[in-house]
């Protein structure tokens, strides 16, 4: 057990380290690297990692087999790359003569705006933000076009209609890739009011003016609610998604109002007490530069004394991978923790227990998770 | 030092505690079991392999252990392990070994993609390759197990990997999985070969693993250049025939019998043209192992030496 933690607490070291100072990396001895191969794996951060040593030209002055993982991950990325940035193109195709404002979420929109976070990150789907009234003559123009809709069963179905943000992905007959299209950016059933209409009025155009982009303050206050209201019981918060907002706090920053954009935008949408999450996380964990008085503002949206002393525990533990040969009962069960919260503050108490017995009862009669091989191909890089 | 330096007693310490470390082909691997009947098997097939260097790094952290949901009272099983994956629904007990070899294999799929991986058997003699780019059920396997067993070298049975940077070929010896008919095709035409045991009722059917020649195992470092392709098909009967083909036809057929011509792209385009445009390409049609091999031992008279 003593063991386990010493080499869960070495586990992290090096991943953080490899975050934070890629430079350090060619004078990592070989048990090092295997170790820090797997858990950067496990966090999805290998992409990362090779795109921050070929920027500084280190690439060389590793040892020749971690390499090689580095440029798997690479290859595999930049395949992605090209997939969305086609399927980004062919939604244009099918969506002519539509006019409705396509604003770009997460990794689509990283790639197309060429924001920082884009280097070095795997791409899964197309996600799409839409005005809701949009939404069936999009759907129908999609589904004409090639699309069709996943299989799923009516439970599922309904699961999205009613209470989601977003409505079941569509899938490309041919390609193969998904399109999920979103109507705004939490559940409804959610605490936090998500009315996407401010959303919309301050979206950025790209080159292509029919493509646009979340405003800066609310693509990091977006990355936030991705990492702390998106769950996985199994795979903890994302640290992946904490990397996406230490990199757009650094590209961000460098207008001078933004901080302040940031702060009043947060609190205008309720999410105070998820950017101040946010902000202590990143910087503990990633050293991203906070000015010292933003900090001080965001005192005013911290919990209660206790309540943060056990999330300053909690989140870290959920964050990051444990030493993949002696994963520990205190991380998953903060995983667990945190997935139950990031539930309860997506549905009401009553909808939340009938929907996770729903999914307890599917559980007991063996039905299985579906298993997309693709998908799992994805996590393997 | 080779897995075979080890006694039964340590191998199976190994397994069962920090991991057996074990080389195949470009591959560093560390695998896990607690299981005896892996062990057994394992330790006799694995005897050949190389043990990699105390400070190498590995690529695959692999293992069977037993589920850790209440099944595990109920069901004898095994699940393959990655890390501390679980990718697979749990397999009876008695197929450890088999799930093993087929994670290790799924593992090299989903990840070497540094490298292009084509979905074909190779065997090599004098430096020059024969690939057999063909999809499951056309016999790469069999045709390939009674080759390296008449003095060709063995590449791999299922992965052409070919290295992007100069377009070589690195061999991937690992154990050949045969399948139902296969096993006494192959047991008639080459009594002698090393065989594992039977492993009955698998997702596949039967399977039993044939070991490469030592020679194949102790060469898995030399690279070779590909000179030949050709695609194999056994049917019952049928006379031999072995008949050029287009290249525009061998070109489809490389390309679309790849685990990731599309993630390597342009490169991936670039390192196919090159080798069919190097290969002659043939279509074999066969019924008979011996003729077969007889055949493609032709193709090449002039670099037996």
């Amino acid at each position: 057990m003593a063991r386990g933690a010493n080499d869960s607490r070495r586990a992290r070291k090096l991943l953080l380290a490899a975050l934070q100072t890629p430079e350090t990396l060619p004078a990592l001895p070989p048990a090092d690297w295997e170790l820090l191969l797997r858990v950067a794996r496990r966090a999805r951060v290998l992409g990362r990692i090779e795109s921050e040593l070929a920027r500084a030209g280190l690439l060389d002055h590793i040892p020749p087999r971690a390499a090689t993982h580095l440029k798997a991950a690479r290859n595999v990325i930049q395949h992605r790359k090209t997939l969305v940035s086609w399927e980004v193109n062919r939604l244009l195709w099918a969506l002519q003569g539509i006019d409705v404002p396509l604003i770009l979420l997460k990794g689509t929109g990283y790639l197309m705006a060429g924001l920082p976070p884009a280097h070095g990150r795997i791409f899964a789907d197309v996600d799409l933000l839409i005005p809701e009234q949009r939404i069936a003559e999009v759907e129908e123009r999609l589904l004409a076009c090639g699309w069709f809709r996943t299989h799923i069963d009516p439970y599922d179905d309904r699961y999205y209609r009613v209470w989601m943000h977003e409505i079941p992905p569509l899938r490309h007959r041919e390609r193969g890739t998904e399109i999920d299209i979103h109507h705004r950016l939490l559940p409804r059933t959610s605490h936090f009011k998500s009315d996407p209409e401010p959303l919309f009025a301050t979206a950025r155009p790209l080159a292509d003016p029919r493509l646009r982009v979340l405003a800066p303050a609310d693509m990091v206050l977006h990355a936030l609610a991705h990492l702390f209201l998106e769950g996985d019981p199994d795979e903890g918060l994302r640290l992946r998604d904490l990397v996406d907002v230490h990199d757009l706090l650094g590209e961000f920053a460098r207008d001078p109002g933004f901080w302040r954009e940031l702060v009043a935008r947060a609190r205008e949408l309720g999410f105070g007490r998820l950017l101040f999450y946010g902000l202590q996380n990143a910087q503990h964990l990633l050293a991203t530069k906070v000015p010292p008085d933003v900090l001080q503002q965001m005192e005013r949206d911290a919990p209660s004394w206790p309540v943060r002393k056990l999330m300053a525990r909690l989140i870290p533990l959920a964050l990051l991978p444990e030493h993949p040969d002696h994963p520990s009962r205190r991380a998953e069960l903060s995983r667990w923790l945190l997935y139950i919260r990031a539930h309860w503050l997506r549905m009401p108490p009553l909808l939340l227990s009938r929907h996770l017995s729903h999914k307890a009862w599917l559980r007991l009669r063996g039905a299985k998770k579906r298993i997309d091989l693709a998908q799992l191909d994805l996590k393997q890089q | 030092m080779i897995v075979a330096d080890l006694n039964r007693r340590e191998f199976a310490r190994k397994l069962a505690g920090a991991g057996l470390s074990i080389r195949f082909g470009p591959f560093n691997l560390t695998i896990r079991s607690d299981l005896s009947s892996l062990a057994t098997a394992a330790h006799e097939l694995y005897a050949p392999y190389p043990v990699p260097e105390t400070d190498a790094i590995h690529d695959f952290h692999v293992g069977v252990a037993r589920p850790r949901s209440l099944r595990r009272w109920i069901r004898r099983q095994a699940c393959f392990v990655v890390d501390s994956n679980r990718p697979f629904a749990p397999y009876t007990v008695e197929h450890a070994f088999p799930a093993l070899e087929w994670g290790i294999n799924w593992c090299v799929a989903t990840r070497s993609h540094h490298l292009l991986m084509l979905h074909a058997a190779g065997v090599e003699r004098g430096g020059r390759a024969i690939l057999f780019p063909a999809s499951p059920g056309d016999g790469k396997s069999t045709l390939c197990t009674a080759l390296i067993h008449s003095g060709w070298r063995l590449l791999s049975d299922e992965f052409g990997l070919v290295r992007p940077e100069d377009g070589a070929l690195l061999p991937l010896p690992r154990l050949i999985p045969l399948k139902n008919e296969s096993i006494e095709v192959i047991r008639r035409f080459r009594p002698q070969a090393v065989f594992g045991p039977a492993f009955f009722g698998t997702r596949k059917g039967t399977v039993v693993h044939v070991q490469p020649p030592v020679d194949s195992i102790r060469r898995m470092h030399e690279t070779a250049r590909p000179r030949w392709l050709v695609f194999p098909r056994w049917t019952a009967g049928a006379p031999l025939s072995l008949q050029p083909m287009a290249k525009s036809e061998a070109f489809v057929m490389v390309a679309g019998n790849a685990f990731n011509y599309e993630v390597l792209d342009e490169t991936a385009f670039r390192l196919v043209a090159e080798m069919v445009e190097r290969c002659d390409c043939y279509a074999l049609s066969y019924s008979d192992l011996a003729e077969a091999v007889a055949a493609l031992d032709d193709l090449s008279p002039a670099a037996d030496g």
